[in-house]
């Protein structure tokens, strides 16, 4: 079986500007951070992002990595609740949003892991996503007419086919079997299921053996034909939360208030983000012991 | 006997977010604030035993807990499961909302333009789905004529004038009540528009007609909202928010 082990920069070696891009996790909860910053450290730019939107999206939009974000929600999941570089992005005009309902978003997954070219939801309906969506998105009329004769004319979520899709999970190994070990799978699957090109991130690598020892059946969300890199990544959903740590409350609103000034921003930036991820590990570390 | 010199405001707004899922039967509730969260516990532990309740996150709560404690559970809801329960219907939601018009309009996405708005919140979440799907309810604890406006900005949860009464696709779509710090409302008035169904002990039909920017029917009409019984004082108290976290929510 092939060893589809990788270093973070090879992941994002294998990406192009311009791609469309799906990050798994959820708001604040299991992002791949450490590809995101990957991502910050390398030239790639013109991004299309799928999301359900954390500081993932924050951290590509302050270094003008995004051009169109596709999105249910963009939430930090705690206070201030709302990302700063998301939030500067948007007022300034600088991307361009197909938002929609946070079903939406599984829908269009789904229907792209499944090859289809749309499935029928409710959701969006007489609200304001069909305009931000400006003509994109279409309705579809039943061809079964309900028992009065009336007809249900739904939305017609597109596909969402990703190029790529990046994704971080507790514990996984070398040939792409992975597992989640919190209380949520989220919708990394179906973001593996929907690209081309499957990159995952974990914090723990270990033989197939231990993986399946360590975790209940179900756990296993991730299976071969899902994955084409593996990343041993420690901490790489820092500073949102993994299985094995919690949010890092302290730092992520650290994130928040270093956004509110170009200076402070220059010096976030110099310490956490213009470096190796292993600097910006003992980086963190360094601040939670300064900051008790 | 109680009376509005032994409960504050705050509890009478929990009971009202409680009185929300009245008849509701066996379906999940999904309140999204302390205060409709002490509400919907309140109507579990009293008159609505066969709600379901979640801790916010992925797991179905067997027991009804403070807030903020942990209780033995009853089940798994990741977030994947939540939109199947949308589309099932079999839920009431009590979001909160920036603005809310007449019709029920909701927005909690942004402020302006959509490609370019003068303030950016969460986007429209789960909103045009839940309003489509369920019973969807509001709580508003800062009454205002910015919250209640002439129009909202970006329609994240849809009001009745977006409904096509000739697509069937409509027929779920069902806003049940509007609680505010002020008084509890719902969408009865001519056209499906908001209308008053009682104002809280001390408050006057002025104060919420100088606080909200379009006419409320019914509001000349209005009773009380009824206040808490001992028992729910004392499970609210007690039980539910005993650091009387629901004070910090509630603006007088």
């Amino acid at each position: 079986m092939r060893d589809k082990r990788m270093s973070l920069d090879d992941v994002v070696g294998e990406l192009r500007s311009g791609m469309t891009i799906g990050i798994g996790g959820w708001g604040s909860r299991r992002k791949p951070m450490a590809l995101v910053r990957a991502i910050l450290r390398s030239d790639l730019t013109d991004l299309t992002v799928v999301s359900y939107g954390g500081p993932d999206l924050g951290l590509l939009c302050s270094a003008g990595k995004v051009r169109k974000a596709y999105y249910g929600f963009v939430s930090l999941d705690s206070a201030p609740f709302y990302d700063p570089w998301f939030a500067k992005a948007r007022i300034e005009g600088a991307i361009t949003v197909r938002e929609m309902d946070e079903g939406m978003v599984k829908c269009g997954l789904q229907a792209a892991a499944a090859r289809l070219p749309f499935l029928p939801i409710r959701a969006g309906l007489g609200s304001a996503v069909m305009d931000f969506w400006e003509g994109e998105l279409k309705t579809v009329a039943s061809p079964y007419p309900a028992s009065d004769g009336r007809t249900e004319t739904l939305v017609a979520m597109p596909a969402l086919n990703l190029d790529a899709a990046l994704v971080h999970l507790d514990l996984g190994d070398k040939h792409g079997n992975a597992a989640y070990t919190g209380v949520d799978p989220y919708f990394d699957d179906l973001y593996c299921l929907s690209a081309e090109r499957r990159y995952l991130s974990v914090d723990r690598l270990v033989e197939t053996e231990e993986l399946v020892k360590a975790v209940p059946q179900q756990a296993i969300i991730l299976n071969r034909m899902m994955v084409d890199g593996v990343v041993e990544a420690p901490g790489g959903a820092h500073f949102t939360f993994s299985g094995s740590y919690g949010r890092d409350e302290k730092f992520q609103r650290h994130y928040v208030a270093a956004a509110k000034t170009p200076e402070s921003w220059a010096e976030f930036k110099a310490t956490y983000l213009d470096v190796s991820e292993d600097e910006y590990q003992a980086a963190v570390r360094a601040f939670a012991t300064q900051e008790g | 006997m109680t009376d509005t010199t032994t409960s504050t405001r705050a509890e009478v707004c929990v009971v009202a977010c409680a009185e929300i899922f009245r008849g509701a039967g066996e379906i999940m509730a999904s309140p999204m604030s302390p205060v409709t969260t002490i509400g919907a516990r309140l109507a579990r532990l009293t008159f609505e035993p066969d709600l379901l309740l979640s801790d916010g996150e992925a797991l179905y709560l067997a027991e009804t807990p403070a807030l903020g404690a942990k209780s033995p559970i009853e089940g798994w809801i990741p977030f994947s499961k939540v939109f199947d329960v949308v589309a099932s219907g079999r839920r009431h939601v009590v979001m909160g909302a920036n603005q809310i018009d007449r019709y029920g309009n909701q927005n909690l996405s942004a402020f302006g333009p959509l490609q370019r708005p003068t303030r950016q919140m969460f986007g429209v979440r789960g909103a045009p789905g839940n309003t489509i799907n369920h019973a969807t309810s509001y709580w508003v604890p800062k009454h205002n004529a910015r919250v209640f406006c002439e129009q909202v900005d970006i329609v994240s949860g849809i009001g009745y004038d977006k409904v096509d009464p000739a697509n069937p696709a409509f027929r779920f779509h069902h806003l049940h009540r509007v609680v505010s710090n002020l008084g509890v409302f719902d969408f009865g008035g001519p056209g499906h528009t908001l209308r008053a169904l009682s104002l809280h002990p001390g408050v006057s039909a002025d104060e919420v007609a100088e606080n909200t920017a379009f006419e409320i029917a019914g509001l000349a009409e209005a009773g009380e909202t009824r206040l808490p019984t001992e028992e729910e004082l004392r499970i609210i108290r007690t039980v539910l928010d005993p650091k009387g976290i629901r004070d910090k929510e509630v603006t007088l």
